[in-house]
């Protein structure tokens, strides 16, 4: 009998006022009962609405269907068929854009939690399964990756179950891309990534770290010297940029990129670690998406008193998640919007010590849809704070391209594709990620390496 | 992990390391430098290439004990390992083409400097090296530099060695004497550097300097990095580390590159005896 609730159960979290003083998961998953309640309200509708949601297609109401049997392993072996990160993914895709959107029980009331019920399965499988995976059917052709992040780790994961002999290249000493320097711990615990790259590691796998593709091998040594037959660019977007403003080089003003690495991939929030962070009394953290969210809460983690969010349109045009806004304003974070920087402002030794803010207003939409903000004249306040974090959106970097010849580039930096395949203008050449989109999520970041994993199966097998 | 194939103590505080790394040694070019991490709670530091042997697969690099980490890497012996060691990262430095070079080097930024001396003898240019250190103790590669200069000066700041006064001193009795450079290029403290761009602005002679600002991956993520040059924002470790002297606003980068120095001080209180409280 489906459990008729209106509403999800409820995901158990540590309380705001305890866990903005720590690193530890905010969010603590469900229980084995709270799982099998939650897919109790999945009407496994015939025509699946949720999977047409989902960016690299996880036959949703098949793996829940198993979590009502409490055939939790049946359940995650449907989930890894499609997705190579499941753990990942239950924790920061955007469900409620995607598959949730498409619930039939959000039509009236809430809709099912799938990525709460991702995540149960694959915590439950890394918690519980000692098996070994299989090794699949090896059929000799060599495939490199370049970036170890959700787009190269997904497209490889599919490729070595095809059989491919795949090395990724990643350029930081740690796999994992975004997913170990961007995402702070406290969304996504490190050790949850490094298992979940171990699982691609035995199935054959080969990560290099510290290896610069465009430095220590450029593509085209890959192909010609290195016996790669078909190459996939998933380097993501990692550029940061600033706003042009004066005092944006003063000693406390990071990157939301330099301030994350610091804190996520170097550790900086231990005792024992070697890197070093500013250890703030207010923070100002620049931008309204998720990457200025989980900025603006490690500051707060790190000791910060105050720490404001600056985002120059309203609530309503935030790119946030729902769910970080929420749990960024649980957290005491300071939402300063329709508020724009114009000047950071130093004192005797170069260092912050205030930021020059004009309010703004919403005019006429803009290209993008959105009402684009205007100065209010005569506004201009200044916001007392010692640290500064730009998080405004960062650009691919442009590696890669300098060292390809002929591979085809936007004005913007990106990697232009040929749809869904992630084919570039050079053949045997895929990418795909934000290294062809802009910076964007996970998932779809997946889905690309996912895509490119099939059309580079086809690729080779026709040559 | 990474082999050290080769430890020399050039004075108490420089250290020279020969770390096997096959693929970096394979591109590297001087003026470039690598990113180590001596262990797994390390951070990233990067260091400049002070030499290279393809063959054998190794890459030389020369340190300055200044901090927990160089503390840390210095504490490695011969055959023991490094965890990280990537690269060659940043531009090569330009070398070819030139008649008459003078390279600048003060204190452990001779170690950078001398690659390129070496490399700009080997492209032909005749070059003149001025070296400068605080005083004889602390004298590195004097031997090395000697080998690929045509003319070289040595300078101490107390008069132990060599001649008594500043790299700039040399420099503007060399110009003033009528030796005409096509290019200066200067390596060293920040402050060096500054005063070396001053003088050669007064004669018009371009200047490129190396810039070793804070950084974390080198690769253009992180922006830590970042200078401005010519009004424009720059990162050191894509769009440099050579840079036209003439441009750098010397006064920011000096600020940026103070921004840990407590912390620096009290890593270093932690791990050096000396200071260690009873």
């Amino acid at each position: 009998m489906a459990n008729m609730s209106l509403t999800k159960n409820k995901m158990p979290v540590q309380e705001p006022d305890i866990r903005n003083k720590n690193f530890g998961e905010v969010a603590l998953g469900y229980t084995k009962e709270q799982a099998v309640d939650e897919a109790n309200r999945c009407l496994n509708c015939k025509n699946k609405p949720c999977v047409s949601g989902c960016p690299v297609s996880i036959d949703i109401p098949g793996f829940i269907a198993k979590i009502r049997e409490e055939d939790f392993e049946g359940a995650y072996e449907i989930i890894s068929k499609s997705s190579s990160l499941p753990a990942v993914c239950g924790r920061v895709c955007p469900q409620e854009t995607q598959c949730e959107a498409k619930c039939v029980r959000g039509i009236k009331g809430e809709p099912v939690a799938i990525g709460r019920l991702e995540r149960f399965v694959a915590d439950y499988h890394m918690a519980n399964f000692k098996g070994e995976p299989v090794q699949p059917q090896k059929n000799g052709h060599k495939v490199a990756v370049i970036g170890a992040g959700p787009s190269g780790l997904t497209c490889a994961g599919d490729l070595a179950k095809a059989g491919y002999d795949v090395t990724i290249f990643e350029a930081l000493h740690e796999a994992g891309g975004v997913l170990v320097y961007g995402i702070p711990e406290f969304r996504l615990p490190k050790d949850i990534v490094k298992k979940e790259i171990d699982g691609l590691k035995k199935i054959g796998v080969k990560v290099l770290t510290n290896m610069v593709v465009g430095k220590v091998f450029s593509i085209d040594e890959l192909m010609e010297k290195e016996g790669f037959e078909a190459v996939y660019i998933g380097t993501g977007a990692g550029l940061p940029r600033f706003m042009g403003i004066p005092g944006e080089n003063l000693n406390g003003v990071y990157s939301a990129n330099e301030y994350l690495t610091r804190t996520n991939l170097m550790k900086a929030y231990k005792e024992n670690s070697d890197t070093p962070i500013k250890h703030s009394k207010s923070v100002a953290v620049v931008g309204g998406g998720n990457v200025a969210m989980d900025a603006a809460r490690c500051a707060k983690r790190l000791g910060a008193e105050k720490v404001y969010i600056v985002y120059r349109r309203s609530m309503e045009e935030m790119p946030a998640r729902n769910e970080e806004i929420e749990h960024a304003v649980e957290e005491d974070i300071i939402f300063n919007v329709l508020c724009n920087p114009t000047e950071i402002i130093s004192d005797e030794n170069g260092s912050v010590c205030g930021m020059k803010c004009i309010k703004m207003e919403l005019g006429e939409p803009d290209e993008s849809g959105r009402r684009s903000p205007v100065p209010i004249k005569g506004s201009e306040f200044i916001l007392d704070v010692d640290t500064v974090i730009m998080s405004i959106g960062t650009s691919p970097n442009p590696l890669i391209r300098n060292t390809t010849e002929g591979l085809e580039i936007n004005r913007r930096g990106c990697i232009v594709t040929d749809g869904e395949s992630g084919k570039t203008s050079r053949e045997g050449v895929y990418a795909g990620g934000d290294a062809v989109t802009g910076a964007a999520t996970v998932i779809l970041a997946m889905g690309a390496g996912k895509d490119a994993a099939k059309a580079i199966d086809e690729f080779i097998l026709s040559k | 992990m990474y082999k050290i194939l080769r430890k020399k103590e050039l004075n108490p505080t420089v250290t020279l390391m020969e770390i096997e790394a096959p693929f970096v040694a394979k591109k590297a070019l001087a003026g470039q430098f690598i990113i180590l991490r001596v262990d797994d709670e390390g951070e990233r530091i990067p260091l400049t290439v002070a030499g290279y042997d393809r063959e054998k697969g190794s890459v030389t690099i020369i340190f300055q004990i200044v901090g927990s980490t160089t503390e840390k890497l210095n504490a490695k012996k011969e055959g023991e390992y490094i965890s990280d060691f990537v690269g060659p990262l940043g531009k090569a430095s330009e070398t070819k083409g030139f008649k008459k070079v003078a390279v600048i080097g003060g204190g452990v930024g001779c170690a950078i400097a001398y690659p390129t001396a070496k490399q700009l003898h080997e492209d032909g240019a005749e070059v003149h090296s001025i070296v400068g250190f605080r005083n004889h103790d602390l004298v590195i590669l004097e031997d090395e530099f000697k080998k690929c200069s045509d003319k070289f000066v040595m300078m101490t700041d107390d008069g132990s060695y060599g001649e008594k006064g500043l790299v700039t001193d040399a420099l503007k009795k060399l110009i003033e004497s009528g030796e005409k450079y096509d290019e200066v290029i200067a390596i060293g403290p920040l402050i060096m550097m500054k005063f070396v761009c001053k003088l050669t602005e007064q004669y018009g002679i371009k200047t490129i300097v190396s810039m070793n600002p804070i950084m974390i991956d080198g690769t253009g993520m992180c922006g830590g990095c970042r200078l401005t040059v010519g009004g424009e924002t720059k990162f050191a470790c894509v769009d440099g580390p050579d840079f036209d002297g003439h441009k750098i606003d010397f006064d920011e980068a000096i600020a940026r590159s103070g921004v840990y120095r407590n912390f620096e001080r009290q890593a270093h209180e932690k791990t050096c005896n000396l200071l260690k409280g009873e």
